[in-house]
């Protein structure tokens, strides 16, 4: 058999070859226009293919070309700010090519072969080279200095390497033995790049979102999974850990999900200043791509594309974070494929191996000690679409059962408008006790306590909602009363938090703390002041806790929140004499 | 390049034929079948083999027997446009239904449409006023988005839709829209309202129909809305028109889907539809919007009737993940005799934000909306708890937010059938309702609108 063999059945967007020479995950050419496809299956002489462009018209017959490669990712300078498809074509260059329509056959480079970079070699003649060592720097953007790495697998002895500029296929380090390296390599998507070990997380990633940072943290290198019906914030909650989270970089994966949405990235983020950085977003973010609309097949693999450039980023020792919305989308697509193999479906028409996909792809987020000896990480944070908003369908199953973080949206939260929707009660993180001292360290010694407090105060609000719902909240007594005052507090001021507002949809992780504990002083005073004769109707109603609240949304707050603090205990004092 | 003709069927089942031993056909190619009366069927190759070949038929495969002889013609579905189609009736396969002649192709397009690539569409942010003000307020409509209305059976969805095709306008501009309208197994009384009402108003001479009917054959509702937003995209983006593709009711869409999915034992998703309904939906969903360097847009306004009244069944749930919001239309308010019963608060427009305000409708809009949004949802809140405490229990801010929920239902939903307020028109009146509540409740209220627009202050 040869590397050459024609289509014997097409259907939708698998196709079958026979007569050629494959093994499983080879990248094939499919038809007279060379469409891309990956062989996912054998079966004695036929080879099954899923192709990543649409099949209409080709016919069985023409021909099928193995190119004996497997499906990789291309690595190196060039790849940040770009937004591509699932198999890592540049959108902007199919733009120049077939116009704003996608059509099919085109092959588009990953990014510019020819662009000069400037090297920076950081070893020298003679030194001895490990797989995955960095040799050469690049500063790609103004933010982000792109570490070239000898390829995972070589190794040797430095025969000559030079600093200046190159593109990106030109050699820039020979080794001994004859191997030249240059700044791109690749990297076959379904395999996990090689690292040293893994380290158990211990920093929080903090994304500015006062709900996920103080009550349910997600650990560098951690998982979240974020469920929730159409409509409650998925995609929000996403789109602001993209923009405002202390990552270094960010992979951002639109898998089946709306054009618009990727537009609406594409717009803002050249605009929008990393608030950690002070430079455009952009600078740090890769994109991919691959909505509803456009072939399931490639978004099958938008998610292993991601994952891997993922991977690549954090074995330069960045931390990384992606975000795949939605990964429900990934895992339909599967099953459109596996159900066109005619594979005995598992729960509700999902193949049997689904979940052990799910695990598979999360366990590629981790803190690692890189080949390098850096350290690095990839956080994922994927949201999860369930049929109906039940999450007992088995996409929200798979992934409960890998990941740390939950951050359950919540259909009712977001009919009230409250934002972001993610229900407190349900919600949760594990990694609060490798994270704690990270707190206590960085922001203040009894961070962990106020913690407890607040998701306290939250417990006792919803069970006493429960017999408010009978007797009506007048006939609490009024101790009862002011903690349901506080709780409101806590929900409007803390939990509540506008995406879009240009000040309060990023809290500093000081601020929020100091919010945390303004609300404890409002209920200590509050309390006193109650037990002096002071009438709750009173307390409640100072003006200073108004502009407290409300001053959240007005630059500066950090630096007047603690004389705000002081004044509404002031004037909460000063309502006993009122009395 | 129609070739040989047949005899090869092995199998009927449901819509689906099945041949073998035929020269080499292409996956989605046309085929027509001729029954041994002489009368033709049309359908569409779905799986492609060098042994056998599966095809959908359109017509439904009554009479259909191993004499029959099936053709296949070279090609995948087409649908002829140029500007000719402006004005015209066509069946739910793309032929002429209102006895004129054939349009005349200026270009044959396919029909499946090739996705927009995401890097070459631009934001919608043109601000559609509807004249109704329930949507203009609330669940503001954008020029290029695509909002379903998520109706059930025996609402007035369609009253709302017609009521919006005539109203729809870009505010300060009298630009008109190309109506496209695409039918799917309604009735034919549903269809003569539609169609009535389009020539009552003249609109018909700016529409194209593709009418597919309860009676007409089931299958062929899976290419209607295809051809429809074929013609949809030619008119805006080769011909500049703005478009808005009315499509009803997407339910039988979706039944027609199921239907071939049962017969090819493909194993269903949720309630026997198929897996990759989502995928499918989104193919057409997603044919709206607007891109760069083109002038014209696609609006879309697909109807959809939940089955049970559940926003939960796979066809709302589905279509909810790919719109880009939703209006939904309310039994109960429907049942008190409030037209148009549209529930605002399941209801959403994820593009307001990008185009309401002081440059396109008016620098109060998102307060006066938050607030209206916010009353309302109190008021209905305590509607359930006065019937079970009394209305007694209130204090004086929940009685006013009480009695606001009837004054919004009542003063600010219901409108007439040609009622048609302008955005300006719908905010005064929000301010004029919400001037029951005192102002130290409405917290949502920016203090220097309330300086502006409140009537207790004006004049
Ligand atoms: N944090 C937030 N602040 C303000 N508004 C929000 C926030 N989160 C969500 N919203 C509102 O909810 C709407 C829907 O949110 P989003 O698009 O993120 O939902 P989703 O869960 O991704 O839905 P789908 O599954 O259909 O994609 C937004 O358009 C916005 O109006
Ligand atoms: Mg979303």
């Amino acid at each position: 058999m040869s590397n050459e063999g024609v289509i014997y059945r097409i259907s939708g967007p698998v196709v079958t070859a026979t007569g050629m020479n494959a093994a499983m995950y080879d990248v094939v050419r499919v038809g007279h226009e060379g469409l891309m496809g990956e062989v996912i299956e054998l079966h004695g002489e036929k080879a099954v293919i899923q192709v990543y462009e649409d099949t209409s018209g080709i016919r069985p017959g023409e021909p099928v070309l193995n190119t004996e490669e497997t499906l990789s990712v291309s690595l190196g300078p060039g790849l940040l700010t770009q937004i591509y498809d699932g198999i890592q074509r540049p959108l902007a260059t199919l733009e120049e090519v077939m116009g704003v329509f996608i059509t099919r056959g085109v092959d588009a480079d990953a990014f510019d072969l020819e662009k000069k970079w400037t090297f920076e070699a950081v070893v020298g003649k003679g030194d001895e080279l490990a797989s995955g060592q960095v040799i050469g720097h690049v500063q790609e953007t103004e933010t982000i200095v792109h570490k070239i790495m000898v390829p995972p697998g070589k190794s040797g002895k430095v025969k000559s390497i030079k600093s200046g500029d190159f593109n990106v296929t030109q050699t820039v380090c020979t080794l001994d033995d004859g191997t030249e390296l240059q700044m791109m390599q690749k990297w076959p998507v379904r395999s996990p790049r090689p690292y040293r070990q893994k380290y158990a997380p211990d920093t929080p990633l903090v994304t500015g979102m006062r709900i996920l940072d103080f009550l349910f943290p997600l650990a560098k290198g951690g998982a979240a999974g974020i469920p929730g019906p159409f409509g409650s914030g998925k995609t929000v909650t996403q789109q602001s850990l993209a923009k405002y989270s202390d990552a270094q970089l960010v992979v951002y994966i639109g898998c089946g999900e709306r054009g618009n949405e990727m537009t609406e990235v594409l717009d803002e983020f050249p605009h929008l200043i990393d608030p950690n950085t002070g430079k455009p977003l952009m600078n740090r973010t890769v994109m991919i791509a691959n909505t509803s609309n456009m072939p399931v097949a490639a978004r099958e693999a938008s998610v292993y594309t991601g994952i891997t450039i993922a991977e690549y980023f954090r074995d330069m020792g960045y931390d990384v974070a992606l975000m795949a919305d939605s990964t429900s989308r990934w895992a339909e697509a599967m099953r459109e494929i596996s159900s066109r193999l005619e594979e005995m479906p598992g729960e509700e028409g999902y193949p049997a191996y689904l979940s052990s996909r799910i695990a598979e792809f999360y366990e590629r987020a981790g803190r690692v000690e890189t080949l390098n000896g850096d350290d690095g990480s990839v956080t994922v944070i994927g949201a999860v679409s369930p049929p109906g908003g039940d999450i007992s369908e088995p996409v929200s199953q798979g992934t409960l059962r890998i990941v740390k973080v939950f951050w359950g949206l919540d259909a009712g939260l977001a009919r009230q408008r409250h934002f972001p929707a993610i229900n407190w009660l349900n919600s949760y993180s594990l990694y609060p006790q490798s994270l704690d001292q990270w707190f206590r360290d960085n922001i203040a010694q009894d961070f962990p306590e106020i913690r407890t407090q607040v998701s306290g105060l939250l417990q006792i609000e919803s069970e006493l909602q429960e017999i408010v719902q009978l007797v009506g909240s007048d006939a609490l007594p009024v101790d009862q009363q002011l903690t349901l005052e506080v709780a409101r507090m806590i929900r409007e001021f803390f939990l509540q938090q506008n995406g879009f507002h240009e000040v309060d949809a990023y809290c500093d992780i000081n601020l929020q703390y100091k919010m945390a504990k303004a609300i404890l002083s409002f209920q200590e005073s509050a309390k006193s002041a109650m037990a002096s004769g002071a009438q709750l109707n009173d307390v409640v109603n100072v003006q200073s806790r108004t502009d407290l609240m409300r001053g959240r949304f007005e630059k500066g707050y950090v630096d007047d929140i603690d004389d705000m603090v002081k004044k509404m205990t002031a004037e909460i004092a000063g309502t006993v004499e009122g009395n | 390049m129609s070739g040989k003709e047949y005899r090869t069927i092995t199998d009927v089942k449901g819509p689906l034929v099945f041949l073998n031993k035929t020269e080499p056909v292409a996956f989605g190619e046309i085929v027509t079948i001729r029954l041994s009366d002489g009368s033709i069927k049309n359908g569409q190759v779905l799986d492609t083999s060098d042994d056998l070949v599966i095809v959908q038929v359109f017509e439904g495969t009554a009479k259909i027997n191993r004499e029959s002889g099936v053709t296949f013609m070279g090609d995948v579905f087409k649908l002829p446009v140029s500007t000719e189609l402006v004005g015209r009736i066509l069946d739910g396969a793309g032929r002429p239904r209102d006895g004129g002649p054939a349009i005349v192709a200026e270009e044959n397009a396919d029909i499946i449409g090739a996705a927009i690539n995401p890097y070459s569409r631009q934001s919608p942010h043109d601000f559609i006023q509807t004249g109704i003000s329930a949507i203009d307020c609330c669940t503001t409509l954008v020029r290029g988005q695509k909002l379903p209305i998520f109706s059930a059976s025996g609402l007035p969805h369609n009253d709302i839709a017609l009521q919006i095709a005539r109203q729809a306008k870009l505010k300060g501009s009298d630009e008109e829209f190309i109506v496209v309208f695409c039918a799917m197994g309604i009735t034919a009384e549903e269809y003569n309202f539609f169609r009535s009402d389009l020539e009552r108003t003249g609109a018909l001479e700016n529409a194209v129909l593709f009418v597919n009917l309860a009676d007409d054959p089931a299958v062929e509702r899976i290419i209607t809305p295809r051809l429809a937003l074929t013609a949809a995209e030619y008119l805006a983006f080769e011909k500049d028109y703005h478009v808005l593709v009315i499509y009803t009711d997407m339910t039988n869409y979706c039944d027609a889907l199921r239907q071939i999915g049962a017969a090819r034992e493909e194993v269903p998703g949720r309630r026997g539809y198929p897996g990759y309904m989502y995928t499918d939906l989104a193919m057409l969903y997603e044919r709206a919007g607007i891109v760069k360097g083109k002038k014209g847009s696609i609006t879309q306004f697909p109807i959809l009737t939940m089955p049970g009244d559940d926003i939960t069944h796979p066809i709302p749930d589905l279509s909810g993940y790919i719109t880009e919001g939703q209006i939904v239309i309310s039994r109960e308010l429907h049942q008190q005799g409030i037209y148009p019963p549209i529930n605002v608060l399941p209801s959403l427009s994820r593009l307001m934000g990008s185009c309401i305000g002081e440059k396109t409708t008016r620098e109060d809009h998102k307060s006066v909306s938050d607030q209206m949004y916010a009353a309302y949802a109190q008021g209905r809140e305590l509607r359930g708890l006065v019937a079970i405490v009394g209305e007694d229990a209130l204090n004086e801010r929940d009685k006013q937010l009480l009695d606001f929920s009837g004054i919004f239902e009542d003063k600010f939903l219901r409108q007439t059938r040609d009622e048609d307020r302008s955005i300006d028109e719908t905010l005064d009146l929000c301010w004029n309702l919400m001037s029951s509540i005192d102002t130290k409740y409405l917290v949502r209220l920016d203090q220097k609108w309330i300086e502006k627009y409140h009537p207790d202050n004006k004049e």
